[in-house]
């Protein structure tokens, strides 16, 4: 019998752990917008590495 | 011989569309690195997206560049840069790293979303910056010493996405930013709702009766307890708070029952698990609670990048050019004073009534007044603020502060605060009052039998509280937010977007329909233009073209585009010279060449010529070869829509703001041509609204466009702008249209009708639940298990009814 008790009340907090989990996505702002982030993935991230790039980032990196 | 036809016998050349905009590269064509541009502003882009290894803009969607702003000078943002605007711009800041978010209107492709987020790449000092798209926003970061903001908008300028920055940045109420509440209270309530299901599955199943389960039976109500207490207090708190306002101002709103019934259901629940007589109903008030919290949110969707609450600040700018001493700074226009000497450019509005100082000006009062050709005036003549200089730039001596202007008067007119909306006349709103009054009846005599009659007190009690949990008007009440949540999705999916759901019912109960002329039904920016006189060489064409791109008079500009096919003359031509009202005149070669007015040209006007139209005659060397007649252009499928509206038995009018040149050819469209009003000025139209309602009893539809509808679209039952570019300003109203969708007007309010239809179709289904639910609450017998299941599946039905009955209503309307 007691094994029901532990079980519901362990189920009870890892479902909230998922609630927790979706009020801190809200927070955070992740369903202010739901349409720009399914265009940004693809567009993918290829860089053309130039004289003038990799200066930027040496200049970066040492900033 | 009419222009058409010359151009048709040029000889067909090949096409040369621009590398950047796509658009045809019409009168030059600049070559670089083996592409074609059509104009120097393009070419300057590419030129700064190859110096910065960007050029993969174009590889993602073409040719979706856009040419800058040509009305960029170097100082355009520098008031940017003063203390108080730059705080109240920047959205965050610590010194070192500063964040602010515009909004681009420009934005339109994915191309644009990449190259925005990849400003980093250009300066340094950017940190980065992410893009809102539906809201047409940029979020920028940046190190604060490092660059300025006026810098940073300059950057963005020359790419060819300014940003929208008005007066309304600055000051004035800001737009209201997304409520996430509403998701933390669904989220809650969800997660209750599925957990108390769970934990109540074994009463479902009569289990668990034996007494060895009896403990299990008690963790289980106090877990269910628990677990309704946030749903009943914050979720639930919205019904409350909105049903104790109504009931203290002494009247009874949709909301009252609502919060009844969740309050009764509570009080019976806990009642049952504290006497241990039953598992009580936690699992339908949280099913009731979540159900009606997802059918509000999606009825009370707004539109992100869209608001319908601007007011005339976000139709002026921040700042504007004054004259200090000989030294021309940018000012806030909320600090310009009384003599104040301002600078107002090509195509910029005129912020604050002043005098005029230069010696002539050109104004163009289209969206304030109506009128659809600038107004000529002289130095020492007040000029209203809201009007657009077209020319040359002019300066102004300030009169009257920005807030003490005519337009600002015009806003603070008595209709502007009235409140248009009364949830409390909605149909759902009034169905309930009925549908309350009778469910507390039937409970109240059930109460008694049970208690005097059939001397059975706890049976009383039940069934008296299970008669108001199964009469919650949930089921009524998700009938209306599912029906008008699903078509603002649908009107929204053809371009029109209604503010909210009370706008769809007053829209259904419209009985006329006013339109306003320029902007509206005309299209702005086009015109059919005819020649009508002797053949014109190529050479008098290339001539005409030239010599009219001198001219920024919108007559002028409607020539040159007509004449697309022809290149313009790069000649410098001798002695310009524009009189306004009048025409221009310049010498071509040897040869002096005159456009304007039939008095310009020297010509007797005979009797029969006709006034529906403006003529632009020509005279090379003194001999008139004849004359352009320019007339508005108005939206194809106007008379269809017209026709249409009074088919279906609407009554029509044309509340104009321009002179009647029109009239004779609006009288076939609108079959009469007593409907037809011009010359009205702001207040005649709101005035005549007003007539129409109180006198003549009608609901009356305004469809505008410009400030000076602003008033009237107020006054109206319901208010459309009418936009071709959703995000640039459109006054207060209460829905948006795109230009090119005013045809679908008639099919919009057809579906409004069948909304109100199937909203009341509905209510009949949940009332076969209802009563369902009644007789086996009046009997005593409404188990936990029965209410538990009720409650989903009558919410389920509906909400799927609702939504296969307005889909199919809209497929049957909007016939694309």
């Amino acid at each position: 019998m007691t094994a029901f008790y532990v079980m519901i009340i362990a189920s009870l907090l890892i479902a909230l752990g998922f609630l927790a989990a979706f009020m801190w996505s809200v927070k955070k702002g992740h369903y202010d917008d739901d349409y720009t982030p399914a265009v940004r993935i693809l567009l993918d991230d290829h860089e053309i590495l130039t004289t003038k790039t990799i200066k930027q980032k040496s200049d970066q990196k040492t900033l | 011989m009419n222009a058409e036809k010359l151009r048709t016998e040029k000889e067909v050349q090949t096409k040369h569309t621009c590398y950047h905009c796509g658009e045809d590269c019409l009168d030059e064509i600049i070559v670089q690195d083996n592409h074609e541009f059509c104009c120097d502003g393009c070419s300057v882009v590419y030129d700064l997206l190859k110096e910065n290894d960007l050029c993969r803009y174009y590889s993602i969607d073409g040719a979706q560049g856009i040419s800058p702003d040509k009305a960029y000078f170097k100082g355009k943002y520098d008031y940017l840069d003063l203390p108080e605007i730059s705080e109240k711009m920047l959205e965050f800041t610590d010194g070192r790293l500063s964040r602010v978010n515009w909004q681009i209107p420009k934005m339109h492709c994915s191309s644009c979303i990449w190259l925005l987020e990849q400003l980093y790449r250009i300066n340094p000092a950017i940190r980065s910056s992410v893009v809102n798209f539906p809201e047409k926003k940029v979020r920028i970061t940046f190190e604060a010493g490092e660059i300025d903001l006026s810098e940073l908008a300059g950057l963005i300028t020359r790419l060819g996405y300014e940003p929208y920055i008005s007066l309304n940045d600055v000051e004035g109420k800001q737009i209201k930013k997304w409520n996430r509440t509403r998701l933390y209270k669904i989220g809650i309530a969800g997660f209750a709702f599925g957990n108390i299901m769970m934990l109540s599955f074994p009463e479902y199943f009569h289990l668990g009766n034996s007494s060895s389960d009896q403990n299990l039976r008690t963790m289980f109500g106090i877990l269910n307890f628990a677990l309704s207490l946030p749903v009943f207090f914050y979720c639930a708190s919205d019904f409350f708070k909105s049903a104790w306002s109504a009931l203290r101002g002494k009247y009874l709103n949709i909301d009252a029952p609502i919060a009844l019934a969740l309050l009764c259901v509570f009080l019976t629940s806990i009642y049952q698990i504290v006497s241990e007589t039953g598992p009580g109903y936690f699992d339908s008030l949280a099913g009731a609670v979540f159900f009606m919290l997802v059918g509000r949110y999606f009825q009370d969707k707004t539109y992100a990048g869209i608001s319908f609450e601007r007011d005339y600040k976000s139709y002026f700018p921040v700042a504007v050019s004054v004259f200090n001493k000989g030294i021309e700074t940018r000012k806030p226009i909320t600090d310009l004073s009384p003599r104040d000497q301002i600078v107002v450019r090509n195509e910029e509005l005129i912020p604050a009534d002043s005098v005029l100082l230069s010696s002539r000006a050109m104004i163009d009062y289209s969206f304030v007044s109506g009128e659809s050709e600038p107004v000529e005036r002289n130095v020492g003549d007040t000029i209203y603020a809201g009007g657009k200089q077209t020319g040359p730039a002019i300066e102004l001596e300030v009169l009257r502060e920005v807030s003490q202007s005519y337009l600002t008067q015009l806003w603070n007119h008595d209709t502007f605060s009235k409140e248009k909306e009364d949830q409390n006349h909605t149909l759902a709103a009034r169905i309930n009052k009925y549908f309350s009054v009778i469910v507390l009846i039937i409970a109240a005599i059930t109460f008694l039998v049970w208690f005097i009659i059939l001397k059975n007190p706890e049976t009383a009690f039940r069934a008296f509280t299970t008669c108001l949990l199964v009469a919650c008007p949930c089921a009524l009440l998700l009938s209306s937010t599912f029906t008008n949540g699903n078509l603002l999705g649908l009107f929204g999916k053809h371009r029109f977007y209604p503010k909210n759901a009370h706008t769809i019912e007053r829209l259904a109960h419209i009985d006329t329909v006013v339109f306003d002329k320029t902007g509206t039904i005309t299209q702005a920016n086009e015109a059919d233009v005819e020649f009508i006189g002797r053949e014109l060489s190529d050479e008098e064409l290339v001539m005409i073209k030239t010599i009219a791109m001198q001219s920024s008079h919108p007559l002028s500009r409607m020539i040159v585009k007509s004449l697309n096919g022809v290149s313009a003359s790069r000649r410098s031509l001798g002695q310009y010279a524009e009189s306004g009202g009048a025409g221009i005149k310049a010498l071509w070669g040897k040869k002096e060449v005159k456009l304007g007015s039939a008095k310009w040209v020297g010509e007797k006007l005979a009797e029969n010529i006709q006034n529906d139209a403006s003529h632009v005659y020509i005279s090379i060397e003194d001999n008139i070869c004849g004359y352009f007649t320019i007339k508005s252009k108005y939206r194809p499928e106007l008379e269809k829509t017209i026709k249409s509206l009074q088919n279906n038995g609407y009554q029509t009018y044309l509340l104009s703001g321009d002179k009647p040149t029109d009239k004779a050819l609006l009288k076939p469209i609108f079959g009469h041509d007593y409907n037809l009003f011009f010359n009205q000025k702001p207040e005649e139209k709101l005035h005549f609204i007003e007539n129409l309602q109180s006198k003549l009893g009608r609901n009356v539809l305004m469809v505008g466009d410009g400030l000076n509808d602003a008033g009237a679209l107020r006054q109206s039952d319901v208010g459309i702008a009418i936009s071709d570019d959703i995000n640039n300003f459109s006054p207060s109203c209460d829905a948006i249209v795109e230009g090119s969708q005013l045809a679908l007007l008639p099919a919009y309010m057809k579906l409004a009708r069948s909304g109100q239809q199937i909203i009341k179709v509905s209510f009949g289904i949940s009332l076969f639940y209802n009563i369902a639910g009644l007789t086996f609450a009046v009997s005593g017998n409404l188990s936990p298990v029965i209410a538990a299941i009720l409650m989903p599946v009558s919410s389920v039905t509906i909400v799927a009814f609702t939504t296969l009955a307005s889909n199919l209503a809209a497929r049957k309307w909007i016939k694309k």
